[in-house]
């Protein structure tokens, strides 16, 4: 059972592998990457599930948001999106740097890139706290539990990811086993679909 | 067969063969085919359980209110609970873990000639995570209250309230089993799928890929396409079971239609991600056994290509009278009737591909034929179901309990017996007793048959699926009636005892049985150009690939088989 080399441990590739000869005639994506491929697009349907949901939900009812509830804080979190969405382009400006090699350089943008993450995470962790004080939780009507189970289920996608990313970044400043810029790009593939997906939900929860 | 290619290279692989400890072997492999045992026998024993279940209802049904031997008194709420956890172990936790996970494990890197799965780990955390699913079902069995009995639907707001199922606890951990499993299938899919795309071995081209594994992978691309909805009604129903949340309590603003949605959205193509794995490994075995090409190897896969893109557009074809528009329900009876086009066309390939072979009447071809004739059965019953205007009058009656029987049986169980049957010499490294084979195969096809063709006709009478008792309803209870429901009791009494003459065989030959040669049935895919069982790391050196994969009786050839690996010889 050796550890694997280059990549993370789950993604690791067969520890049997043929050294003279390579596993595939052509392989023109990267295991991992086709593996995340396959992954989002269960992602995606789930997210449409919620969105539909939502969308089904509200169309029977007469009054949206229902009274006495709550109106949710669209500036902070307009200006949390921005942050969301600079976070997004940073990752992809940090993964141009890695494949040029400038591993110093890519690494230090991929932390900003997980700093801003977090940023975002934390301000609507302190958005939740205000709501709850103002009286929106989950039981309270079938609005607030839309409102949290679709804005948690977003931010357990980001925590995890930002785990992932964090483990990377960790990993890519390691004097050994060193993850390569291709082995971390999985992670940062689905950090992109985080991103995407957040716009959707800010439009269809804060907005309409 | 193998010695032809393995001369050209040196071996490199001894080194990478230290001998694991049995920790590592058994209990924590990463070897695909390991896996591929541990799903597949946790998947048998789990058709045990469902298995033992079908046989306490049924025999409620049959003698109400007696005592059933070897299991005791069914009231009302166990019998729910039985008919609910039958219906959710025998397509979540046998169809799903030995067909796709088992088989495609087992055969996915065997035949595409690669050492493993392209993700070993995460293939050992998938089982482990299944494993935990499967116990966590059993524990909600034993908690206060019994299992869960809303139906394998679940549908709300029978499932997400507790004082309406009375099963608090048992209903949440009912959804808890359903949600892991998905979690590990999802990360089992993902390595099916990248395996098979990046693995194959040198020269396999898309087209040269054996049905059965890309069937598997369409499966599960379907399962990967589909789950995502059921994941989420999941987590809204169990968050309505637990934090009091009201998705789909009506009274709450929440609308019980949309879980029947998100359910059934998974639930339809569900029933091609069981389906395509079977007809894939019988694709396999009736080209074997006929000693012909696949009639139409390029339709076939692209049938179940337009299969799987239909099986997204039919789903409301469960809920015609659930409430929905009439004028959506006719949108959804066209789609539903398309889809038997496709499949339609898929069987004839399979019986232009019967035709003028020379048949090898061996027990898992028996076990294909009898797959085909079992599932046309089921696939042609279901055409009444999908028009609305007769499932109004069908709906939740005997006749579609009958009807998918008629399909999920074939799939699940004759599936699974064709399969091992074909597969155990590699499996195991030794043949099944034929004769054996061939009664157990006559004991369970028989009285299969006598199950279930009874059960079309009390359901044309009349007779509701949901019912413990039908001594509380005098037009049910007639002495004709019941004596059909005793008929179908006692032929499931049979078919499980003939099970038993298959464990016998199962464990006889495994240890004592006679020695599989590489290539016991003259087959062409790479697995069989191996030693049987292979050994860890598969192939001695990747194999090249030449050909198709049903290249059988090939004129001007001395030999009606022509390996996938073998040269082409110099002319």
């Amino acid at each position: 059972m050796k550890p694997s080399s280059s990549q993370s441990v789950l993604f690791a590739t067969s520890e049997v592998s043929l050294p003279s000869q390579p596993r595939s005639a052509k392989a023109p994506v990267s295991n991992g990457v086709v593996g995340m491929l396959i992954f989002m697009v269960t992602e995606a349907m789930f997210f449409a599930a919620l969105i539909s949901a939502y969308m089904v939900i509200r169309a029977g009812l007469e009054e949206w948001p229902p009274w006495g509830q709550p109106r949710l804080p669209v500036e902070t979190t307009a200006f949390n999106t921005l942050v969301l969405l600079v976070s997004g382009l940073l990752m992809g400006y940090s993964r141009t740097l890695l494949k040029k090699n400038k591993i110093a350089e890519g690494r230090r943008w991929l932390g900003i890139s997980i700093l801003l993450g977090t940023f975002f995470l934390i301000s609507q962790g302190y958005e939740w706290v205000q709501l709850l004080q103002f009286g929106l939780t989950v039981s309270s009507s079938v609005y607030g539990g839309l409102f949290y189970l679709i804005i948690g289920a977003h931010g357990f996608h980001v925590m995890g990811t930002l785990v992932a990313l964090s483990y990377a970044w960790n990993r890519l400043g390691a004097s050994e086993n060193q993850i390569t810029p291709e082995g971390l790009f999985p992670a940062q593939l689905l950090w992109y679909f985080v991103v995407c997906v957040w716009p959707i939900l800010y439009v269809l929860v804060y907005l309409t | 067969m193998s010695q032809a290619t393995a001369a050209i290279q040196t071996d490199t692989h001894a080194e990478h063969h230290e001998e694991l400890n049995f920790l590592h072997k058994y209990i924590l492999p990463v070897d695909h085919k390991v896996i591929a045992m541990q799903y597949i026998f946790t998947g048998l024993i789990m058709a045990i359980i469902g298995g033992y279940f079908a046989y306490a209802f049924r025999m409620q049904l049959a003698f109400p209110g007696e005592l059933v031997p070897f299991y005791g008194l069914v009231g009302p709420g166990e019998y729910n609970m039985l008919v609910t956890n039958h219906g959710t172990i025998m397509i979540f936790w046998v169809a799903m873990p030995v067909l796709i996970a088992g088989f495609g494990n087992f055969l996915i890197p065997l035949m595409i000639g690669c050492d493993d799965m392209v993700f070993p780990r995460l293939n050992r955390l998938s089982y482990q995570i299944f494993l935990v699913s499967a116990l966590v079902l059993i524990a909600s069995f034993f908690v206060t209250g019994g299992g869960f009995g809303g139906a394998w639907t679940a549908y709300p707001p029978l499932s997400s309230v507790a004082e309406y199922s009375l099963t608090d606890w048992g209903a949440s951990l009912w959804i808890l089993a359903v949600a892991l499993e998905f979690v590990s299938f999802l990360l089992g899919g993902i390595n099916f799928v990248t395996t098979a795309m990046n693995a194959r071995a040198p020269g396999m081209k898309m087209w040269d890929i054996p049905i059965a594994v890309w069937f598997i992978v369409i499966a599960v691309i379907l399962f990967m396409a589909s789950v995502g909805p059921l994941i989420a009604g999941s987590v809204m129903l169990f968050m309505d079971q637990r934090i009091g949340t009201s998705f789909f309590l009506p009274s709450g603003g929440g609308d019980p239609l949309l879980w029947q949605h998100l359910f059934w959205f998974f639930g339809h193509p569900e029933v091609y991600v069981v389906l395509l794995p079977t007809l894939g490994i019988v694709a396999d075995i009736i080209t074997v056994f006929s000693r012909k090409k696949l009639f139409g190897y390029k339709t076939v896969i692209y049938t179940a290509f337009a299969t799987g893109g239909l099986s997204f557009v039919v789903w409301a074809h469960h809920q015609f009278i659930a409430g929905i528009d009439p004028r959506m329900a006719n949108v959804f009876v066209v789609t539903t009737v398309l889809i038997s086009i496709p499949l339609a066309e898929m069987m004839f390939s399979y019986i232009a591909t019967l035709y003028g072979g020379s048949i090898e009447l061996k027990t898992p071809m028996l076990w294909a034929l009898s797959f085909i004739a079992a599932f046309l059965i089921g696939g042609v019953t279901g055409i009444y179901l999908g028009a609305s205007a007769v499932d109004v009058y069908l709906h939740d009656s005997y006749f579609v309990l009958a009807h998918f029987h008629y399909t999920f049986f074939p799939i699940t169980i004759i599936g699974m017996f064709a399969a091992l049957t074909f597969w155990f010499p590699k499996m195991f490294g030794r043949m099944m007793n034929e004769t054996l084979g061939k009664i157990h195969f006559w004991g369970t096809f028989i009285p299969f048959n006598c199950i279930f063709l009874p059960l079309f006709f009390l359901g044309l009478a009349g007779q509701h699926r949901r019912i413990y008792n039908y001594n509380h309803f005098p037009d049910l209870a007639t002495q004709e009636l019941q004596n059909i429901r005793i008929f179908a009791t006692v032929s499931l009494v049979v078919m499980l005892c003939f099970q038993l003459v298959f464990v016998y065989n199962f464990f006889v030959s495994m240890f004592k049985g006679e020695k599989a040669p590489e290539n016991p049935w003259n087959a062409n895919t790479l697995e069989w150009s191996i030693p049987s069982p292979p050994p860890h790391g598969n192939f001695k050196t990747l194999p090249t690939v030449y050909r198709g994969p049903y290249e059988y009786s090939v004129p001007g050839r001395e030999m009606d088989y022509w390996p996938q690996h073998v040269p082409p010889e110099e002319s």
